[in-house]
């Protein structure tokens, strides 16, 4: 018996061992890919085309940001994709949170017919084309408008927020506060909404980095280049291979020389892009873990 | 007390089939409801039903002058002339081949994270692993393709360097038609696993720690317990996702395979969604894109249908 446990022992140590051999490979080839990214936009792009550039940036230079910095087209498409983040979270969370709330009171009557229009446009909807054309006899093609508002409400977010409210919100709570003589809108603003900071944080995550990371929205509504979001502009630079910059005013020395740092700009747009998702991440996480776990449960 | 009664009579009363006025009293009671999910209801009926009247254009000659109510009817003949065109094979095959693959490939990706997550040594470890496997999932998909260009180039991506370095022939992994679904799927695995272990990591802590206890002193050990313990845990989310994913079979993103497109991978880059788009928004063929598009919608609900009504009769696990 003693044999045997230590036997069992020694084989557990062994899978152990594996496992956290395999936890750290994840890990690498997890942050490897970005973490390459970073330092190869420090590095001299000679260096990092014959592959000696692996774990710290080499024969440093800033070239890259340098030339981002004077890139007008990169800072316009940041601004609006600003703009539009903003004011898309804003007004996802206007609308979704009081109506995954309303949804989440069963004293709600017609709270099942409406339930049943959610789950059917979650699965059949009109298509690209049809909500192009009604899009269109709206006259809401090129405008800020049509980018903030479509896909910013999703039905998943509102029964994530329902989900929420059903599982936090006691009916003793209300009850109370009716006694109070407390009505419905004095209850939602003073009572719910202070309890729901959490899935306040989580949509409003949800809504932001969508935003931030959408181009089908701005590829299909809108051809004005004022209008172009951050990633529509990296689009060009990124994969069409875009010409980096107007060639008008460019002598040969200065074509030869973006040439060569074409690759490094790519490095560098990507960091620039992404950063502010990096930088929030840390703290953000727990949110979307929260929020796979209340979307999970079946509402 | 009063609202649970209200309730159950306003229930009773609608099941009835005719309102009375204790509904209507308790409808005004909670007008403030009304108020707050009107914007949503709206928002919904303009952006996804309202769209669902313009669909009928598949069955018309739809001319953009004329409007939707003034072009002629043309009944099938966009559905049919899909279906016949020489296009529709290549791209329901390339389609298929996409979303087959990923979803064989992801799921037990997934899996197998969540069970590597859940047995690594050192709390800390653990917890660095699992965010930091998920942070990818948040990289849009316009870095994503571009890191895999820069990755991936023949000339001076480092992926080639490497190989180059191990003497092996630099792979055109952007350009050719036959990598095309290795690379979409392949950089799928690296962009989404560690999200969709979320809920697997979730269901294997819930796994009570008296199973693993009672097997440990049966002398199990942590393969068995894997084996015989988690998998079965995790079973009915794994049916769940498999049922919500399958759903999707015909609706590979447009975003990446469109960022991935070029001109010498068409031939296996092409799929329904990018081709609507061609069609319908670059040739403006309206209407043929709109029945193309409708096709694609019918399938996947009949798909979704299928297989949540095989989960059903199998496993007792459905999402409705």
């Amino acid at each position: 018996m003693a044999h045997t446990r230590v036997h069992r022992s020694r084989q557990d140590l062994v899978i152990d061992s594996v496992i956290g051999i395999l936890s750290v490979a994840i890990l690498i080839a997890s942050a490897y890919p970005l973490y390459f990214v970073l330092i190869a936009s420090f590095s001299d792009p000679t260096l990092i085309a014959t592959g000696q550039v692996t774990f710290f940036p080499k024969g440093i230079t800033t070239s890259a940001y340098e030339y981002i910095l004077k890139e007008k087209n990169i800072w316009l498409g940041y601004r609006n994709t600003i703009i539009y983040t903003i004011a898309s979270t804003l007004f996802g969370l206007a609308v979704t949170i009081p109506g995954g709330y309303a949804l989440s009171r069963k004293d709600f009557i017609g709270r099942g017919i409406l339930m049943k229009l959610l789950t059917f446009t979650m699965f059949f909807n009109g298509g690209l084309i049809p909500t192009y054309i009604m899009v269109s006899k709206m006259h809401m093609l090129n405008t800020r408008f049509i980018l903030i508002v479509l896909g910013c409400i999703t039905v998943f977010n509102v029964i994530v927020a329902r989900t929420f409210f059903t599982g936090n919100i006691p009916d003793e709570l209300l009850e109370a506060a009716s006694i109070d003589g407390c009505g419905n809108t004095r209850f939602f603003f003073s009572i719910v909404l202070p309890l729901s900071k959490t899935i306040i944080a989580v949509i409003g995550l949800y809504i932001a980095v969508w935003q931030w990371n959408s181009y089908f929205n701005a590829l299909i509504y809108v051809t004005n280049r004022e209008l172009l979001p951050l990633q529509l502009v990296m689009r060009d630079l990124l994969i069409q291979g875009q010409s980096l910059a107007s060639s008008e005013d460019m002598d040969a020395a200065s074509v030869k020389y973006l040439m060569e740092i074409a690759q490094l700009i790519k490095y560098g747009v990507i960091v620039v892009s992404t950063l502010p998702i990096i930088c929030v991440y840390p703290f953000a996480q727990k949110y979307f873990v929260k929020g796979v776990m209340i979307g999970s449960v079946k509402g | 007390m009063n609202t649970s009664v209200g309730t159950a009579a306003a229930a009773s009363a609608s099941k009835a089939g005719f309102l009375k006025g204790r509904t209507w009293k308790k409808i005004w009671q909670n007008r403030a409801l009304y108020v707050f999910a009107l914007p949503m209801t709206l928002y919904f009926i303009i952006f996804n039903i309202v769209p669902l009247y313009g669909l009928q254009i598949a069955f018309k000659d739809f001319k953009p002058s004329k409007g939707i109510i003034g072009s002629p009817w043309a009944g099938f003949k966009y559905i049919e002339k899909f279906l016949t065109s020489f296009s529709f094979w290549d791209l329901l095959r390339n389609t298929m081949v996409l979303s087959i693959y990923c979803l064989l490939l992801t799921f037990p990706f997934a899996i197998l994270l969540a069970l590597i997550v859940n047995y690594t040594p050192f709390n800390s470890l653990k917890k660095l692993t699992q965010t930091v496997s998920y942070a990818p999932h948040f990289i849009s998909m316009v870095v994503l393709v571009g890191m895999m260009n820069v990755f991936l180039m023949p000339g001076s991506g480092t992926v080639n360097i490497w190989l180059g370095k191990l003497g092996i022939e630099a792979i055109d992994f952007m350009g050719s038609p036959n990598m095309f679904p290795h690379v979409y799927a392949w950089s799928r695995v690296w962009s989404h696993t560690g999200y969709n272990a979320i809920l697997y990591i979730a269901a294997l802590t819930s796994v009570g720690p008296e199973l693993h206890e009672a097997a440990i002193v049966d002398g199990a050990n942590k393969l068995q317990r894997i084996w015989n313990i988690d998998i079965p845990a995790i079973l009915p989310t794994a049916v769940i996702m498999l049922i919500m994913e399958s759903g999707n079979l015909l609706n590979v993103g447009f975003e990446k395979a469109f960022l991935m497109q070029s001109p010498g991978n068409l031939t296996t880059s092409e799929i329904i969604s990018t081709y609507v788009y061609k069609v319908g928004l670059l040739n403006t063929q309206y209407s043929y894109a709109a029945a193309i598009g409708l096709f694609n919608n019918v399938i996947n609900c009949a798909i979704l249908l299928i297989v949540n009504k095989i989960a059903k009769k199998t496993t007792e696990t459905s999402l409705w």
